[in-house]
């Protein structure tokens, strides 16, 4: 089965590993050549969402175009098509996080909906009342409203683990919150407000050997760094296809064999069932019991093939080229005096969150955008974080595997703008 | 395209920078505005004698234009009656919404330098956060408004 076409050759493959092209990596995302507002578009708002790379495009229009039809249902060939080019996204995205087993890979809409399924299935079974869920203060909105409907639902209690002025979790603290009452713990791979990138496996340790099971949101780790569910050992893990290069309404949830094969089912409906009567229903095996109704498969073929791509150009590589450019990114921005960065862990990804002096963040968003910089401007769905900083909101710069040295540049020279107008 | 000098206008900076009438009145009414998307918060006090605005007032944080907005709408509707206020309030949101050309001009004074807004919608819940505030103020709203 080819699912791709266009992607570098072994060749060509060992140039782009000896030396990271970005320009050759640009030309690959249509969108990045396009103006705005008359200006050269720098788009850095890549926590957001991400753009999406000619190939992927192109494979989504190709299976509308050519291979459409419904799956798991049809004799016919069109529908073996599409079924087999479904099955075979799903092993993509095994092998991209590692995870031992494709039946472990259950599709859904993004990771909002991967943890809230994990709150109402997983969630619902094991939490009672008093029971507690432990979460952290870096925590994007999705990984705590979900678990406050399930402790609101069986009065149990959310604790939240602190974090200290740099950004990072305190483990200390958070070893302490782990108590005999502790059912799920809950944390971000990595911080989208602040860039933090937490000790996900040391967490995951500490959780095993009192028996809880750790949900991990990868939202913001999956464009950046190499996934191995193994090597973290954490019992879930959600993420987004939208912020890794594929489409929208697409994500991924890991859950281990064991913990999904115990756990009812999310939604009802069509594909999650083996055989139904009005007397009783017999479940589907997995991953299928959590995928009810016709799924997205244009989406999960999407996603596969910016599963491929990132895989040429190799995580690893994307990872160092990242490191470094925000490396650049926090000098060139830090230098500029009365600008403040929020989020300076020793272990940081992609995110350059920053607060000026007497300049509100929505203005900075405003003025860069004159610029044709994008931005995001706000509490980024992480009002807790601001809280925590005292502050109501930071502008943030997102970088991804197609930003350059010369947009940092664009950046810092649009800052120094923002202080013009405001001086 | 929309020039920056349009949106932020000198007397919006100024304003933004050295805001009037902020201070808590100790009686009369107020309420609570905010916009969640960008997390900017005022309170608006309002004193009221006869239905006329006797004194008003703002406090809380927000970027340049929502404060620079709430400062200059503190001067314009002292002295103002309930309707009258009520009445600039829609002359400014038309003014922020559609810009100069539409609207009555005279009517707003100062506050026709807020014309810029309209160029940058999503500016313009900045610009009347202050002014759906002081609304619920003045009808005695529980609770605090929200732009979303
Ligand atoms: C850390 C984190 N978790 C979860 C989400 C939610 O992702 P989605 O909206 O794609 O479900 C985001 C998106 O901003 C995020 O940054």
């Amino acid at each position: 089965m080819t699912t791709t076409t266009n992607l570098p050759s072994a060749a060509e493959l060992h140039t782009v590993k000896r030396a990271y092209d970005v320009q050759r990596i640009r030309r690959d995302f249509p969108i990045l050549a396009r103006d705005v507002r008359g200006k050269k578009l720098v788009y850095l708002d890549n926590a957001a969402t991400s753009q999406k790379p000619q190939i992927v495009l192109d494979a989504i229009a190709r299976y509308y175009e050519q291979e459409n039809a419904n799956i798991h249902r049809g004799v016919h060939f069109l529908s073996e098509l599409a079924t087999s080019k479904h099955d075979h996204a799903r092993q993509i995205v095994q092998k991209f996080i590692n995870a031992p087993h494709a039946h472990e890979i259950v599709f859904v809409r993004g990771a909002t909906e991967a943890i809230n399924l994990v709150a109402q299935t997983y969630g619902r079974k094991h939490v009672s009342s008093c029971d507690e869920v432990l979460v952290t203060a870096m925590e994007h909105h999705s990984n705590i409203v979900p678990w406050q409907i399930l402790c609101d639902e069986k009065n149990a209690k959310l604790r939240v683990a602190p974090i200290n002025e740099l950004g990072e979790l305190i483990m200390a603290e958070f070893e302490k919150l782990i108590g005999p009452r502790t059912k799920i713990i809950a944390i971000p791979h990595v911080s989208n407000a602040l860039g933090t990138v937490n000790p996900v496996a040391k967490i995951v340790e500490l959780a095993h050997t009192r028996n809880i099971p750790v949900v991990v949101d990868g939202a913001q780790a999956a464009p950046h760094t190499k996934i191995d569910v193994q090597s973290l050992g954490c019992d879930f893990y959600a993420f987004s296809s939208h912020k890794m290069f594929g489409p929208m309404g697409m994500g991924v949830l890991y859950g281990k064999t064991e913990l999904l094969e115990a756990m009812p089912p999310y939604q009802g409906g069509g594909d999650m069932i083996s055989s139904v009567t009005f007397e009783k229903t017999i479940y589907n095996k997995l991953p299928f019991k959590f995928e009810a109704g016709t799924p997205d498969v244009a989406g999960a073929i999407g996603l596969g093939v910016a599963i491929e791509y990132l895989n040429a150009i190799g995580m690893d590589n994307i990872a160092a080229y990242e490191h470094e450019l925000l490396a650049y990114a926090t000098e060139k921005v830090s230098a500029i005096s009365g600008v403040r960065l929020i989020g300076t862990a020793r272990d940081k990804a992609g995110v350059l969150s920053f607060v000026m002096d007497n300049v509100h963040p929505h203005d900075i968003g405003t003025i860069l955008d004159q610029e044709g910089i994008a931005i995001r401007t706000g509490h980024h769905c992480a009002q807790p974080v601001m809280q925590c900083f005292g502050i109501p909101a930071t502008a943030r710069a997102s970088l991804a595997l197609y930003n350059t040295k010369d947009e940092v540049d664009a950046l810092a020279a649009g800052i120094k703008k923002v202080q013009e107008v405001f001086s | 395209m929309a020039d920056l000098r349009d949106l932020y206008q000198e007397v919006i900076l100024e304003h933004s920078k050295a805001p009037r009438n902020y201070r808590e009145l100790a009686s009369g009414q107020s309420a609570e505005g905010f916009n969640p998307l960008c997390g900017d918060h005022f309170t608006v006090f309002l004193k009221l004698e006869n239905d006329v605005v006797n004194d008003v007032s703002f406090q809380g944080s927000g970027c340049a234009i929502s404060k620079a907005s709430a400062s200059m709408m503190t001067q314009a509707v002292k002295g103002k009656s309930k309707t009258e206020a009520k009445k600039l309030f829609d002359t400014f949101h038309k003014l922020v919404t559609e810009g100069d050309a539409n609207g009555d001009r005279a009517d707003l004074g100062k506050l026709a330098v807020f014309s810029g807004v309209s160029e940058f919608p999503v500016r313009v819940k900045c610009a009347t956060l202050a002014w759906h505030t002081l609304k619920a103020a003045i009808e005695g709203k529980q609770g605090s408004v929200s732009t979303e």
